[in-house]
């Protein structure tokens, strides 16, 4: 048994590592911990999201209506105002497979149609001897793609010389399917531009009162309050009513937009006040004044990109309120007018009681009202919660 | 607390001012007068117009004068209770406006007792209950309640109790009742009939309700204190009632002033559709035919209507929450 300590004299036994020395060993990451450290706020922001399925999903959602309002002359089997005489208030049509027990392919079933004499209904009946098999692809009514040049082409058209009415018909014959398609045009980018407005007022009001303060920021405030505290409905009917009835209805349609940024704008100058108290007495907004930088350039280049993400949060909550107002006003006959076709216009043919009971697939509008209107609330709540992704 | 509310009614002054001054712009904005649309509807009926009577009437109502005197005028009688002349019905603006007012007040208020029977109760288990399947289930329920236009739920509700029922729906009484004063019977019937245009106007208020319910009640449930409480050994029941719950009955009350204006715009709709006796119908007639004064005075009552029920809402929250008490008195 040896003592640890060595004898008088003699050199201390010790070990030496030959291998090279890293100061930092204590301190090195996984390659995981790397990535997530490096990783930009954008793309934090987007992992973040992701982990929000039913956002991620309403994400995508909107993605494809959005899309598809591009090429709806492609994907609607009818134009928007090819009127159908022989068809009025049609039913709509079951799309087959097999007939016979035989696989004939997707087709739907000829009609005919007979006039109830006593209670003036039109009462259509399938023949099933005339089998009817839809075509892709293929060429149908001609239209103009966005105005510039003639085509046929559609992504689903009924037979020759048939029908493919797979929601029922309108009072005129018209394709209720293809109805809501050219809709969502209109519906889906009413609430687009009315956010634009609104996020412009709201960002330069918002701005200058919450960075400027003093007299300014107390008439804004004032002017919010009475804004948020008179009836929304009732103030929107009275602006439509001024738009006189010779406007085209182009200028009707972005007149409505103005009136629906022009009130939604409060809350976000709201939002965008308190964070600008806030953040004006940081130190880089002092170093910025001192450089000379002007207000404007404080405002739009070191301030409002802090907290942009919130805002557009917060204007996409927004926007379904933009598109029931849209909705409402339009079918109260005070918003759009015919022949520019949105959703809401096409749920003024459902307006009485009667239509309900008899011709209940004019409802069918309603559904995509509802879906975008979801899908915008489950987006809005899952980029509020990405904003923050350091949360 | 006297000089609270004193302080409170004072703001509202400015307020309303404001308030006036936007809604004579809006009913002044659309080019013409109402005359003008008169002397159009007798030519194209083949009538003669007597031009001379016109032009009186023009004087005597100002129309010869610029709009900033028309404003204080207008204004002016306002305060002393004289809401001007409809053209239309050639009656005086208050009489013609009497029944419905109340009409709306009436259905604005069991809206919003609605809205906190069915929200509360609702928001508490939600929150209680956080990512159970009721909190998914009625969180889903509500979001569709905001995503049905109300009009659209108006028809179908009106369709189905018509099926159900076999009542006729719409309206808020018997048509025998209408111009009657009110009694017994007449009562009944707009209680009958009153809880379609409630429900309808409700669902979406009280959807937005329950989730902000949830929200508050949860970040209230991860407060220390309440983690304090239940490591002492309270009931559950206790530690959700005694603090967590006071706190969410402040914001309860603070919400009726933005739940006032969304009631209010849902039952203009909602009574356009139902042709309620209530104001929606009326302003929407007299907006579009310029019959300024009657148009000015409802838009004015609806905004008065509000700043009065937010009123009401601040003065009860400062009654429950001594803060908000003294925070108007510091100010001062």
């Amino acid at each position: 048994m040896t003592s640890p300590i060595p004898a008088p004299g003699e050199p201390l036994p010790h070990y030496v590592s030959t291998a090279p020395f890293d100061p930092y060993s204590v301190e090195v990451m996984t390659e995981e911990q790397v990535r997530v450290n490096q990783a930009s706020q954008l793309r934090l922001m987007w992992w973040k999201f992701k982990r929000h399925r039913v956002a991620l999903a309403s994400g995508i959602f909107l993605a494809v209506l959005y899309g598809m309002i591009l090429i709806c002359e492609f994907l609607a089997p009818y134009n928007l105002h090819t009127r159908n005489v022989d068809f009025i208030y049609a039913p709509p049509q079951r799309v087959h497979f097999f007939h016979d027990g035989d696989f004939v392919g997707p087709f739907v079933y000829g009609r005919t149609m007979q006039l109830d004499m006593d209670t003036l209904k039109r009462n259509y009946t399938d023949n099933s001897a005339d089998i009817q098999p839809v075509r892709f692809f293929c060429r149908g009514d001609s239209y103009r793609f966005w105005g510039l040049f003639e085509s046929n082409l559609h992504l689903v058209c009924p037979a020759e010389n048939g029908q493919l009415f797979l929601l029922g018909s309108d009072r005129l014959g018209r394709d209720v399917l293809s109805r809501i398609i050219y809709g969502a045009r209109i519906s889906l980018t009413i609430g687009l531009l009315g956010i634009t407005v609104s996020f412009v007022l709201g960002i330069v009001i918002g701005g200058l009162a919450g960075y400027h303060g003093g007299v300014f920021d107390l008439l804004v405030q004032r002017l919010i309050e009475v804004l948020q505290s008179i009836p929304s409905i009732p103030l929107w009917l009275s602006l439509a009513a001024i738009m006189p009835a010779t406007w085209s209805p182009i200028l009707i349609y972005l007149g409505i937009t103005v009136i629906l940024g022009l009130l939604d704008w409060t809350g976000l100058a709201r939002a965008v006040r308190s964070k600008l108290l806030a953040l004006r007495e940081e130190d880089y907004v002092l170093a910025a004044q001192l450089m000379g930088a002007k207000s404007s350039r404080i405002i739009g280049r070191h301030l409002v990109p802090g907290f942009m993400s919130h805002l557009i949060a917060t204007a996409t909550i927004s926007i379904p309120g933009m598109i029931l107002g849209e909705t409402a006003l339009s079918f109260l006959g005070l918003g759009l007018r015919p022949p520019i076709t949105s959703w809401g216009i096409l749920l003024t043919e459902a307006k009485s009681v009667s239509v309900i009971a008899f011709y209940p697939w004019l409802l069918f509008p309603t559904i995509p009202v509802i879906l975008v209107i979801l899908a915008f609330n489950f987006l809005g709540d899952g980029l509020r919660d990405a904003a923050d992704p350091y949360k | 607390m006297l000089r609270y509310i004193l302080w409170r009614i004072a703001v509202m002054v400015p307020t309303l001012l404001i308030i006036s001054a936007l809604v004579f712009t809006i009913i002044e904005l659309p080019p013409g007068d109402y005359f003008e649309s008169y002397i159009a509807e007798l030519r194209a009926q083949g009538e003669g117009v007597d031009m001379e009577q016109i032009e009186s009437l023009r004087q005597q109502y100002g129309f010869d004068q610029p709009p900033l005197l028309r404003y204080i005028y207008w204004v002016g009688d306002m305060l002393q209770g004289d809401f001007g002349y409809s053209f239309e019905y050639e009656l005086p603006v208050s009489e013609v406006v009497g029944d419905r007012l109340w009409l709306t007040i009436l259905v604005s208020f069991f809206t919003i007792i609605f809205t906190w029977i069915i929200a509360f109760p609702i928001g508490i288990y939600a929150a209680t209950h956080q990512y159970s399947w009721g909190d998914y289930g009625l969180s889903l329920v509500g979001l569709i309640g905001i995503a049905i236009p109300n009009f659209m739920l108006a028809l179908i509700l009106m369709y189905f109790a018509n099926i159900w029922f076999g009542t006729s729906i719409g309206h808020l009484m018997d048509q025998k009742y209408l111009s009657e004063p009110m009694n017994w019977d007449k009562a009944k019937s707009i209680l009958e009939h009153i809880w379609i245009p409630v429900i309808i106007v409700g669902a979406a208020g009280t959807a937005g309700m329950i989730r902000r319910l949830r929200a508050n009640l949860l970040d209230e449930l991860q407060k220390q204190y309440v983690v304090t409480a239940r490591a002492k050994g309270l009931s559950p029941t206790r530690t959700l009632v005694k603090y967590p719950l006071r706190m969410a009955l402040n914001f309860f009350i603070s919400d009726i002033g933005s739940i006032l204006p969304a009631i209010i715009s849902g039952a203009e709709i909602t009574a356009i559709v139902l042709s309620l006796e209530t104001t929606g119908p009326m302003l929407i007639k007299a907006l579009q035919s310029q019959d300024m004064y009657l148009a000015g005075s409802f838009l004015m009552f609806l905004a008065f209507l509000t700043v009065i029920g937010v009123l009401i809402s601040d003065l009860a929250l400062a009654v429950l929450d001594p803060r908000i008490r003294l925070q108007g008195r510091s100010t001062k």
